[in-house]
Formats: structure tokens, C-alpha cells, sequence
């Protein structure tokens, strides 16, 4: 038999650093960051502190590939990295902080689905998870998407276009808006559950398009980004994108779909009626009372240094397209 | 065998517990945001840490006398400056940010921005009364003031206030966080009641 005696040099057990510890120094070090004086008490607003040890196995919401037609990219747009596309979220039901989404809707459980198309209709349809990926041919579509605080993006979403959806359902006279409506699931949703953490909005999240915005075929609706099925942070398993309007109009994670004859109340217009208009068209001649709307950022790789403030383009560049839905409307006042 | 600590001594473990709080820190954050290492927006985030971090550092040095006072330590007050200037610095910062990596040095949008948009020229009030008091914060220039070193001061509240009310005003709909910094301000110029009434009554 063996008998070591340990040698004053020896590790010891105690002190050999947890393997989970090892790998996550840099999140202990960015956490370390948030403790010091620059967020002593900022702290009680910042979530998943708890999970730093645990992310190497935390749950991951699984995507999965989309067999869809490529966009060619014509217009040669650099896009944002994946990475920074399912990181950067306003999501607020699963937190209005950038980052939580991300942390915080990986158990996200979008199977069974239901998507109700109703209203002012002839055919009222519901659609369940798999209809969403398999009832239309999907197409790629590289939009610039561009948020309400002056940030914007370049996304390759997957998905069909709303005006075939719509006229599935056969849309009747009467039909002169669509109304769109998020899961309100405050269990699933922490957001909904919690004030401080959901930002104070109202949920269910809704939005709304004038009936010939939903038809244009811009109008997308997203099953997926960079080939694959969404996650939740970035809306799964369906919603919507309006690349010329402000990215709040493009609501995520839809359960219903409706047909009315009247302008609907939206979620950020019934908050802040003079800060957010029920158009949103990416306008850079109408300020934001708070901030202006003139330049953007977009964002791309590269770090603190990147140079990336660009104008920003009437209708987010997409006028050619649009802007015809607008001719005889005064857009400082249709805001 | 343990010595008492003698107040210098218990100052100069203050000084240092300060420098490694408030610049490591600031380290970490520039480090990381420089190597694309900080979410996906680096540029948001250091506008937000050092803006909020100024803030805490704000309140933390207001913090102070009523302590000292309660608690009868006045080495304390030894510390405040320092604390003080740090909250300037990272008030600095946090504009230097917002020019520099966010309008990526647009002047004309800058002054734009400051005049035309009531939660920056707040703000910016509250940076350059700060600044003033970094300035005389200098020994040489303090004794040269005299009474009147005092009376600038206090503009200190003044300051917290026109933060508070300019983080307040900055956000979308979170509200929550702006009303309980709105609080900690109230609180703590609360203690100071009496003082700031007889301020008032001289104005």
C-alpha cells in the first residue's frame, strides 16, 4: 500500500478552481464589473446573476433548418452577425433589458401552437405549430431592421409573405385593419408576470397594420432567421416583420390574427401617444420627442470602436415600395 | 497581537477600497466592450454603466456626512472627495460615450441633442455644475475660496436632483428603477431638511 504524505508545494483539493468556475471567468469578471461601485445598486435591477455558474449547461431552446428559396442579396447588405441577431432583443416579455430575452426565454415551450386568423373574414382558419414551416413555400428575405432608439440591424429572415396568409382567409369588405396579438402566458412569459421586469407595458402586446400595409409584399411573416426556425428570443415560433416601419410594429410570438373594420389601439401608441405613432414609418425628418430619428447605428461586428452611425433612409430605404401607401397623407402628423 | 488602526490608517484602507471599486471596474467595462466582448450594442452598454455608476457614486458621497455624523466618524468626510471626483469621472465618461462611440463625434447633432432634448440639457446642466465642483475641489483653490468654497458646495443637491429627474426622463416605460433612484435622492436630502430649507430661504 501506497501512503503519500502531501508536500507543503502540493494543490490541494481545495484549492484546484471548479471546472465551471474556470470556464466562466470572463462572465465572473463581467459580473464582477456590475458589483463594483459602477452598479452597486443597479444590481437589484439586473437578472440571472444566478445563472453565471450554470451556463455552460443551461437549457438551450432547440431551432431547427427551414428548407427555403435564398435571397440573393442584391444590394450587397452586410449582415449582422447571429450571434449579436439572438442577443440584442426588445422582448419584453421576457425582460425589457437587451440581453434578457436571450437568458430568459430558452424554455420557451411553443409546441402545441395555435395562430387564429379571424374577424372580418369569410374563411377563419387556425393554424397550428407545424402549418406555420409547412402551409407556404418559405422565402428569405435580408431586410434592414430598424428600432424605434435609433439602432438598426440587417436580419436574413425565413418566411412567407402576409398577403398570402390573408388571402387564405378571404378578408370581406368590412376588413380595413389587422390586428395582431402575442401569447399573453405570464407562467411562460416572466415578463407579464412581473412589473419591473416586463417594463411596465401593457400585455398582451398588440399591434396593427392598415389593410393595404398587411397586403403589400413586404410584409413578412418570420417563421425563422439564418436558416433555421426562430428562437424565442427573437419571436418563435411566428411573427411579424415590417421593415419600413420601426421594429416595435413587427410583434413576436402571434396567437391571433384579426380582421376589424376600425384602427386599433397598439400597445406603444396607447402608452406614449406622442412619443409612438400607430404608423411608425421609419421616418428620419420626425423626431422622436427624446431623441432624434435623423442617423442611426447599425450594428454589425466590431467592437467600441466601430464606426457605424449611418443616415437613415425614409421608410428605412424601402420607399420605392411603400411609399405610394402614404401619397396623400401629411407624415408629421401620421407619425 | 492586533494594533488599533489609526485614522489615517483606516482612511488610507478607505482610499484604496474606493480606487479598486470604482476604477477595476471601468477597466473590465472598456476592456470588454473594446473586444466586442459586451452584448451585442458594447456602445449602449458603457453609456449605461457609466452613467448609472456615476449616479450611484453620487448618491454613495451624499451618503456620507449623514453617516459621519450619526455614527460620529469623521475621518469619513476624508473620503468624500474622492468619491466626489469619481462620480465626476464617470459622469464625464458617460458623455464622452455618448459623443464619441454613439454619434461618433457628430458635433452638430451633439449640441443639437443637448438643446432640443429636455432629459440631455438636464443632464448637461448637472455635468458642468459637477465640474465646477471637481475644479475646486483642489486644496489651493479651496482655501482661496474660503466661506464661499461652502456655499458652491452645495449646488451638490441641486445636482442629484437634475440626475435623478434626467434618468427619469430618459427611459421608454421602465419606470421602475427611476422611481426608487427618485426615492434614495429624497431620502437622503431629507436628511439634510433643515439645511436645505435655510438655503432656500436665502435665495
Amino acid at each position: 500500500m501506497l501512503i503519500e504524505t502531501p508536500k507543503s508545494h502540493d494543490v490541494k483539493e481545495s484549492e484546484v478552481t471548479p471546472e465551471n468556475v474556470f470556464l466562466n471567468r470572463r462572465e465572473l469578471l463581467k459580473g464582477m464589473g456590475f458589483l463594483g461601485a459602477g452598479a452597486l445598486l443597479a444590481g437589484a435591477s439586473s437578472t440571472a446573476r444566478a445563472d453565471w455558474f450554470n451556463k455552460e449547461e443551461a437549457i438551450k431552446f432547440k431551432t431547427t433548418a427551414l428548407k427555403y428559396q435564398s435571397d440573393s442579396n442584391q444590394n450587397k447588405l452586410v449582415l449582422t452577425p447571429e450571434s449579436k441577431v439572438i442577443t440584442h432583443n426588445n422582448f419584453y416579455e421576457f425582460g425589457a433589458k437587451k440581453n434578457q430575452p436571450a437568458e430568459l426565454a430558452q424554455s420557451f415551450n411553443v409546441k402545441p401552437w395555435q395562430l387564429t386568423i379571424s374577424g372580418e373574414c369569410d374563411n377563419p382558419i387556425t393554424l397550428d405549430h407545424d402549418d406555420l414551416t409547412n402551409m407556404f413555400a418559405l422565402e428569405e428575405r435580408i431586410y434592414r431592421m430598424r428600432c424605434v432608439e435609433a439602432w438598426s440591424m440587417v436580419v436574413p429572415w425565413v418566411g412567407f409573405s402576409l398577403a398570402d396568409l390573408l388571402k387564405k382567409v378571404a378578408p370581406n369588405s368590412s376588413a380595413k385593419y389587422v390586428l395582431f396579438e402575442t401569447l399573453y402566458d405570464p407562467k411562460q412569459m416572466p415578463g407579464q408576470a412581473d412589473r419591473r421586469l416586463g417594463g411596465g407595458i401593457a400585455y398582451p402586446y398588440v399591434e396593427g397594420l392598415r389593410i393595404d400595409e398587411a397586403m403589400n409584399p413586404l410584409t413578412l411573416m418570420s417563421v425563422g432567421l439564418y436558416g433555421k426556425t426562430l428562437p424565442p428570443q427573437n419571436g418563435a415560433p411566428i411573427r411579424l416583420v415590417v421593415p419600413w416601419k420601426y421594429g416595435f410594429k413587427s410583434i413576436k410570438s402571434i396567437v391571433s390574427i384579426k380582421l376589424v373594420s376600425e384602427q386599433p389601439q397598439t400597445t406603444w401608441h396607447k402608452l406614449a401617444p406622442r412619443e409612438y405613432g400607430f404608423y411608425a414609418n421609419v421616418n428620419p425628418n420626425h423626431d422622436h420627442p427624446r431623441w432624434s430619428q435623423a442617423s442611426e447605428r447599425r450594428i454589425t461586428s466590431g467592437g467600441l470602436f466601430n464606426r457605424n452611425r449611418i443616415e437613415t433612409l425614409p421608410f428605412n430605404g424601402y420607399g420605392e415600395q411603400v411609399a405610394h401607401l402614404y401619397k396623400s397623407m401629411d407624415l408629421s402628423k401620421f407619425y | 497581537m492586533r494594533k488599533k488602526l489609526t485614522t489615517s490608517n483606516k482612511v488610507l484602507m478607505l482610499k484604496v477600497a474606493i480606487h479598486l471599486a470604482a476604477f477595476i471596474p471601468l477597466l473590465n467595462l472598456y476592456y470588454l466592450a473594446f473586444l466586442d466582448q459586451l452584448g451585442a450594442d458594447p456602445v449602449e452598454r458603457v453609456i449605461h454603466f457609466t452613467g448609472i455608476g456615476a449616479f450611484n457614486l453620487l448618491l454613495i458621497t451624499l451618503t456620507i456626512s449623514p453617516i459621519a455624523k450619526q455614527f460620529k466618524q469623521g475621518y469619513l468626510l476624508q473620503v468624500r472627495r474622492l468619491l466626489g471626483l469619481y462620480a465626476f469621472s464617470y459622469a464625464f465618461l458617460h458623455i464622452l460615450n455618448f459623443l464619441a462611440f454613439d454619434l461618433q463625434f457628430a458635433w452638430s447633432l451633439f449640441i443639437n441633442e443637448i438643446v432640443k432634448r429636455p432629459y440631455i440639457t438636464l443632464g448637461m446642466v448637472a455635468f458642468i455644475l459637477l465640474t465646477a465642483l471637481a475644479v475646486t475641489s483642489i486644496n489651493s483653490v479651496k482655501r482661496k475660496m474660503g466661506k464661499s468654497w461652502q456655499k458652491l458646495h452645495n449646488i451638490s443637491y441641486l445636482i442629484v436632483i437634475l440626475v435623478a429627474i434626467h434618468f427619469y426622463w430618459s427611459v421608454k416605460s421602465e419606470l421602475v428603477a427611476p422611481l426608487f433612484y427618485l426615492l434614495l435622492t429624497g431620502i437622503l436630502l431629507a436628511f439634510r431638511y433643515k439645511k436645505i430649507k435655510a438655503l432656500i430661504s436665502t435665495i
